[in-house]
């Protein structure tokens, strides 16, 4: 019984697992996008990366933008640069070697960069570790004791509290809920996660959006531009 | 083995994040091949959409970002996207014109 208990009070937590697994495939294949010389190889390798790192984004709750990210960046930017590679792919550009002191620079440069960024991150406590499981669990069994100390005095759930239990149920065992619905009214300029008295002024993002879309209407006018075939001279 | 036992926190996020913006900061530094410069830079910006999300994340901070880093997250992917179709549409022109896309080799604006 007891060694029971001790198992189930050190069950191993999948979502730190999985954690770290999908950042040793993000971080390993952008090693690769860096140490190989073969383009062709880099280019795989990036997908690899990218679509772990949308994995990353799936395990902070971000749901939207890690399929954004396979969408987008997998699925769009990664096949332009494919593409660019595939008509560039001459013998000698395929595998193109960088000089020693290229090398011995950049990993000074970004050793060093690496090291003060990492003792950066862990420098601050409160980051080291998240609490939001244990309070979730906490709020959860607190709620479920006082649910039963009403039934137990005579009273019956009304609708509100048994909704509110199946919240807390969803925020201990699914963790915070999508917010697709909120991004696409963020866009258009409306902040339903935002009481509306504490916000001043613009607290949407249309502005944003507008500017992005006319840029990427002008970039994709430029990109078809420069890239056009050129007409014979004369 | 007792990491695996505790949850990770946000430290963890920016590392990784940290580690992506470095690798690829050195990918631009050391590349020849114009191409690998830009996959260098693919790098560097899912660093920074990586701690975006991290400091927008409710698993790791009460007081997070929200919907806010979600949104610049987005943007910058978007962002991303154009700019790669920009700089491959400068490099194909190189390409073209000169047969190369060694950076090095692409000195004409050089005093």
């Amino acid at each position: 019984m007891n060694l029971l208990g001790a198992a189930i009070d050190a069950t191993i937590n999948w979502h730190s697992v999985m954690f770290y697994v999908t950042s040793l495939i993000a971080c390993g294949f952008a090693l690769v996008v860096l140490l190989t010389n073969n383009i062709v190889r880099m280019a795989f390798a990036l997908i690899v990366s990218l679509s772990a790192i949308s994995g990353l984004l799936f395990l902070a709750g971000a749901y939207f933008v890690g399929t954004m990210q396979l969408m987008i960046y997998v699925g769009g930017t990664v096949v332009l640069l494919i593409f660019g590679v595939m008509l560039t792919a001459q013998k000698a550009f395929i595998t193109m070697r960088t000089s020693a002191g290229d090398w011995l620079l950049g990993l000074l440069v970004g050793g060093t960069f690496l090291a003060v960024l990492v003792q950066l991150a862990f420098s601050i406590p409160q980051w080291e570790s998240s609490s939001y499981q244990a309070k979730s669990d906490q709020e959860l069994t607190a709620y479920v004791a006082e649910l039963e100390q009403e039934i137990q005095s005579g009273k019956t759930l009304s609708q509100d509290q048994r909704q509110k239990l199946v919240q807390l149920e969803v925020e201990a065992t699914q963790g915070e809920p999508q917010r697709t619905g909120e991004i696409g009214l963020a866009l258009v300029g409306l902040r339903p996660d935002k009481d509306p008295q504490q916000s001043e002024g613009l607290s949407g993002y249309l502005l944003p959006f507008e500017i992005v879309s006319v840029h990427l209407l002008v970039v994709l006018v430029g990109a078809a531009y420069l890239a056009r075939a050129r007409r014979q001279q004369g | 083995m007792q990491f695996l036992y505790e949850p990770i926190g946000l430290s963890h996020f920016l590392a990784v994040g940290a580690f992506l913006f470095v690798v690829g900061i050195i990918c631009m530094a050391t590349k020849r091949n114009a191409l690998g410069i830009l996959m260098g830079i693919e790098l560097v910006l899912n660093g920074a959409i990586l701690n975006f999300v991290g400091f927008a994340s409710p698993y790791f901070r009460e007081d997070n970002l929200g919907l806010d880093g979600h949104l610049i997250a987005l943007f910058v992917i978007v962002l991303a996207a154009a700019e790669a179709a920009v700089a491959l549409a400068i490099a194909l022109n190189f390409y073209n014109n000169h047969a190369t896309i060694d950076v090095d080799k692409a000195q004409e604006l050089k005093g």
